[in-house]
């Protein structure tokens, strides 16, 4: 399972960083008599609406969500370890707002928060990343959290506070690693959901704007075609399911690693 | 029990107050003037002091909220900029349409996910498991923002047996719910699986199959009762994605639905009807959240709130 998704991830991966350049189309260059056309010599998935080279803007579409997923990963897993780890090891009073912040930020489906706040600060790249990051970290804090408490029982991290280390020693030295291979699993699968968040905010015409492409705006842009060019849905949908299921699969396969239960 | 439930029923409150505040700020997080952004850059001065002034944009910000929280509590969501219509009478127009996707999706879900995840169960290590395992993911990494376009494609513009969009019969209802209820039920198949290995494993199951009861009501009448909790548990918790996802399925298929509209208030910025909408949703699946932790409390008399 960790092989396939590796392989997968790994392909659209190179495909995101070499693909653009190896395009033999510039993704915004329109062959106008062709709109619309089927896969064809040349262009191996056809044209969009606007007479664009699909392969091209799929290719390019997929450093967007790269770049969306790993953004999105990085800065929500930070700023949730850091709040579960505080959260966590302090406890008392600061242990008690910040669950609360949880507890309300949980309460919300995270979609639903993403589309508000896009629908309030604009449609933009800028504002999906802000919006993901704004659900994203909670689910790491609140993992996090639930290791720490675990782990400063442990007999070692009580033994480095008998030898004299301080908190914030022992918290980021001995605490906080312990958690890190939930934070990895976690990562994997929330990057798959932080890709799956911005197609779904493009796809609502509350993300990416045209004429950027993204593989939730290709699809948005091919709702109008169904009927006439079904390739204009068909082939980013299978990009975003791809990568999905290979993140998703490596995702498990690390559970599976870390977590011998799972097996 | 009691002290459960009313502890339980304590912590809802600070949630619900800070979903109302955070509906609250989304008006104020509009970049620039808020009013000015609902009515357009071409809109005279005179008409946005008097939205302003309908909306109580004018007034201190703990005033405004204070109000805010006061008319919620009474159901007064504002009034559409676009249509005049009272937001809570919009929003109870357009209910309906979404709790009978919402349930069609979640019948679906449960019809196929249960014997799909019994059969994996059963079978497992085998064929037939890994090909259960790998249909369940598919339906979870297959967003349906794509399921339902694909299934148009196929059902409606190539076979030509149901409609493409719209709502009133049953035919209607197909696409959209299974669209919606697909990621749920590759969920719930996934859960059935492993709740289900879970209590083969057990003594009491080991002992029946010694008694000579036969594998089926083994695995029908033990087993599988006993993994209904996680089951239903987790049938609860999804309602939430079930009221998010009908957002963009009812987008995808014209279905006149909250998620509809919600979509359609952001394309025409009509923040109240937007607050109203995000407000519905949230507190749907908030009081869905509780409903499931008392049913989860009262089917198991093990948990109680720590």
């Amino acid at each position: 399972m960790l092989t396939v998704g590796s392989t997968i991830v790994g392909a659209a991966a190179l495909a995101a960083i070499v693909g653009p350049w190896l395009a033999p189309f510039d993704p915004s260059a329109q062959e106008l008599p062709l709109r619309l056309a089927g896969p064809m010599r040349g262009h191996p998935f056809g044209l969009d609406e606007l007479g664009r080279d699909i392969l091209a803007r799929v290719l390019t579409g997929a450093r967007i969500s790269f770049a969306v997923g790993l953004t999105v990963v990085s800065v929500s897993a930070s700023v949730g370890t850091l709040v579960g780890a505080v959260a966590g090891y302090l406890g008392g009073a600061i242990d008690d707002v910040l669950s609360r912040v949880i507890d309300i930020l949980m309460a919300f489906p995270g979609l639903l928060l993403a589309i508000a706040l896009v629908a309030a600060l604009g449609p933009s790249l800028a504002n999906v990343l802000l919006a993901l990051t704004a659900i994203g970290w909670v689910g790491y804090a609140r993992l996090v959290r639930g290791q720490v408490l675990r782990a400063r029982e442990f007999e070692y991290v009580q033994a480095a506070r008998a030898l004299g280390a301080g908190t914030s020693r022992v918290l980021w030295r001995h605490v906080v690693p312990t958690a890190l291979p939930a934070v990895v699993v976690q990562a994997t699968l929330g990057m798959a959901a932080a890709i799956i968040g911005e197609a779904a905010l493009s796809f609502l015409g509350l993300g990416v704007q045209p004429p950027t492409p993204s593989w939730g705006s290709m699809l948005n842009g091919g709702r109008a075609h169904l009927l006439d060019a079904p390739h204009l849905t068909i082939v980013p949908g299978l990009a975003i399911a791809l990568l999905v299921l290979g993140l998703n699969f490596v995702g498990d396969g690390l559970r599976d690693l870390t977590d011998p239960k799972q097996r | 029990m009691a002290s459960y439930l009313f502890r339980r029923l304590l912590l809802t409150i600070p949630v619900l107050l800070g979903v109302a505040t955070l509906v609250f700020s989304l008006i104020h997080l509009v970049p620039g003037d808020p009013v000015q952004a609902m009515l357009g850059d071409s809109a005279s001065p005179q008409d946005v002091a008097d939205l302003r002034g309908r909306l109580g944009l004018n007034r201190p910000l703990l005033t405004q909220y204070g109000s805010f929280l006061k008319d919620v509590a009474r159901g007064d969501l504002g009034t559409s900029l676009r249509t005049n219509q009272p937001v809570t009478s919009a929003i109870l127009e357009r209910l309906p349409a979404t709790f009978e996707l919402g349930l069609a999706a979640m019948v679906l879900a449960v019809f196929f996910a249960i014997p799909m995840g019994i059969l994996a169960a059963v079978k497992a290590g085998t064929r037939v498991d890994y090909a259960a395992t790998t249909v369940s993911l598919l339906g979870i990494s297959i967003p349906n923002f794509w399921l339902g376009p694909l299934l148009a494609i196929l059902f409606s513009v190539t076979l030509g047996w149901l409609p493409v969009s719209g709502s009133g019969t049953l035919a209607h209802l197909v696409l959209p719910a299974i669209t919606l209820g697909a990621p749920l039920s590759a969920l719930l198949a996934r859960m059935t699986r492993a709740s289900v290995i879970e209590e083969l494993r057990e003594p009491y199951v080991l002992a029946a199959r010694a008694r000579g009861v036969s594998q089926i009501r083994a695995v029908l009448r033990h087993a599988f009762r006993n993994s209904l909790i996680p089951i239903v548990t987790v049938l609860g918790l999804q309602i939430g994605a079930v009221l998010t996802g009908a957002i963009i399925t009812e987008t995808i298929f014209a279905w006149p639905g909250v998620g509809r509209l919600l979509i359609q208030s952001i394309n025409f910025r009509d923040y109240p009807l937007v607050q109203g909408c995000v407000l519905l949703i949230a507190i749907t699946y908030v009081t869905m959240n509780l409903l499931t932790d008392l049913v989860y409390g009262l089917l198991d008399p093990r948990i109680r709130y720590e």
